[in-house]
């Protein structure tokens, strides 16, 4: 089976000069929940723009489920749902108009868009807004609509250019859930976003793309492998005068009531309070100095600047 | 895509610019009918009445099919300009260049809706000078075919000016420095054979007045020039105007980067 993105020696180069891309390499396999990083002004955003036939790429081969961009265009456009960063549909149009007309361009009988329509806007809670005009959804809404709307050809690929940008918590945990049941469905999903929480919650591959460059590309499992020390903050139930000499870990004093702890991969938490238990500290509560996917993308991201 | 899912994509585009112009009817279909109602008013009622007769017809008779035209070439013009350089601006385009829409079809439903607002306010203004002139058609097949090809011509314009516009400026530049100045040239309010020689051979050259004769004939049997003449430019620039706005699509010019 032909992946359900394939991308060789991708090159853009832009008017002025810039080179936005500098040969990409990408593979992303029917089924996955593909998380592509970087930081901004990396190249996800051209990368995905020339995916979606919206910008002219300057070299290099694009396919989609095996249709390639150049020969074979408009079947590679069947296979492909966008949801851009940004809003792009007209806010003046009623919101069932907005994914009807959607369906229609894939050439869908009105009947069958009309059912498509009332499938997603239901699914995504926009049923009850669908006679109003767009411009009159909040910023949540907008993106769910963006959602339908990429749904409503039953695309085999969805590229979700960061989806959850903007949206508050729980609708963010309700998106995740619908895409988890999508993907589950059989519908490959590639997602960019700046929560590395959700890419985390999310994918089982990974992308990290950087300078126009791919610096790391494997799956979340065996990304996160490659830390070899996290850091936690302990929450002490009584005040600390001074920091305590454990032999086996970095402590970092915080303040009286906190503590910073360097724990190597291949140390339990077990022995790190069986020491603290030793010097009569009892920890309140522990958490995650930052999450796991950001230090290592902190630590990729600025290790190829800095090779 | 096959021919069917190209036909519902086609009807999506029409149906989606007609939805639009009529969404905003009160912007877009009743001010020129109220502007046409007032050159009835003035020129035809008023002054009409002082001037007499223009090539053996009533003042007001002769100016009817070309108010017509005027309308038509205004609004089919202005909607796809509108239409295209807002969908652009406002990024839905993208909407059409994601999906597997070929370019030709974008350039037909773009024109579609402009066809269709331009013969609605068209008709509009038809109807509008029945109260100021008896409403006679010496030949529908010329009237009907010369304001559809003008209505096709003027969105195809309307739609290449919308691709190359970055600003909404632009939008505004060619109706009012160009296409204005050539519609009121075009033989709407006169015969040039009413001009000295030297300005009647200066208005050959402007293709609106052969659009605007060709569709007087069509309606009072009245025309300035050949019938075939006409119809061989209106064509002409329709064929290039395809042609060039299809180029346009197809390179990306001003909708990708």
């Amino acid at each position: 089976m032909p992946s359900a993105l394939s991308i060789r020696q991708l090159t853009k180069t832009y008017r002025n000069g810039f080179e936005a891309l500098k040969g990409i390499d990408l593979d992303v396999e029917p089924g996955d929940f593909f998380a592509l990083l970087g930081p901004n002004g990396a190249g996800k955003s051209t990368t995905i723009s020339i995916v979606a036939s919206l910008v002219n790429k300057s070299g290099g081969s694009v396919s989609i489920f095996g249709h390639d961009l150049d020969r074979d265009i408009h079947a590679a456009k069947r296979c492909l749902g966008l949801v851009p960063q940004e809003f792009n549909f007209n806010v003046f149009e009623p919101v069932e108009e907005i994914v009807v007309n959607q369906a229609g361009y894939y050439g869908i009988p009105r009947r069958e868009a009309w059912k498509r329509a009332e499938k997603y806007l239901v699914e995504l809670g926009l049923w009850d807004k669908r006679k109003g005009m767009a411009r009159m959804l909040s910023g949540g809404m907008k993106r769910r609509l963006m959602i339908a709307r990429a749904l409503v050809h039953e695309p085999r690929l969805l590229i979700l250019d960061e989806p959850t940008a903007g949206v508050d918590i729980e609708i963010r945990r309700s998106m995740w859930s619908f895409l988890r049941e999508l993907n589950r469905e059989g519908c490959t999903i590639i997602l960019t976003t700046h929560y590395l929480e959700e890419a985390e919650s999310l994918c089982r591959h990974i992308g990290i793309i950087d300078q126009g460059r791919i610096i790391e590309n494997t799956t979340m499992k065996g990304l996160l492998s490659k830390l070899t020390t996290e850091t936690f903050i302990l929450d002490l139930s009584e005040p600390l005068m001074h920091l305590p000499d454990l032999p086996h870990h970095r402590l970092r004093w915080v303040d009286e009531l906190t503590l910073e702890a360097d724990v190597d991969r291949d140390t339990s938490l077990n022995q790190l309070f069986l020491d603290l238990n030793r010097q009569g500290i009892q920890v309140r509560s522990m958490r995650n100095k930052s999450n796991r996917l950001e230090e290592l993308f902190m630590h990729m991201v600025n290790g190829s600047r800095n090779p | 895509m096959n021919a069917h899912a190209q036909w519902i994509a086609f009807k999506t585009i029409v149906l989606k610019e007609i939805l639009r112009f009529s969404r905003i009817w009160i912007q877009t279909i009743l001010p020129p009918m109220i502007t046409t109602s007032l050159y009835f008013i003035i020129f035809g009622g008023l002054i009409g009445g002082r001037i007499g007769e223009m090539e053996g017809i009533r003042y007001m008779d002769f100016i009817v099919p070309g108010l017509i035209m005027m309308a038509v070439i205004t609004n089919a013009y202005s909607n796809v300009v509108s239409s295209f350089y807002s969908s652009k601006f406002q990024r839905h385009l993208e909407e059409m260049l994601v999906s597997p829409v070929p370019n030709y079809l974008i350039i037909l439903g773009f024109v579609g809706g402009g066809v269709a607002r331009g013969l609605a306010v068209g008709a509009g203004v038809t109807l509008v000078s029945m109260f100021f002139s008896p409403l006679t058609i010496h030949d529908p097949l010329v009237a009907g075919t010369v304001v559809l090809l003008t209505a096709v011509l003027f969105s195809l314009a309307g739609l290449i000016n919308g691709v190359f516009a970055r600003s909404f400026d632009d939008i505004s530049i060619v109706p009012t420095f160009v296409l204005t100045p050539l519609t009121y040239l075009g033989g709407v309010f006169y015969s040039i054979t009413l001009l000295p020689p030297f300005w009647q051979d200066v208005s050959l050259l402007n293709p609106i007045l052969y659009m605007i004769n060709a569709f007087r004939y069509g309606f009072i049997g009245l025309s300035d020039m050949g019938l075939a003449l006409s119809y061989g430019i209106i064509l002409g620039f329709v064929l290039v105007l395809f042609m060039t706005a299809l180029y346009l699509l197809d390179r990306g010019v001003g909708i990708r980067n």
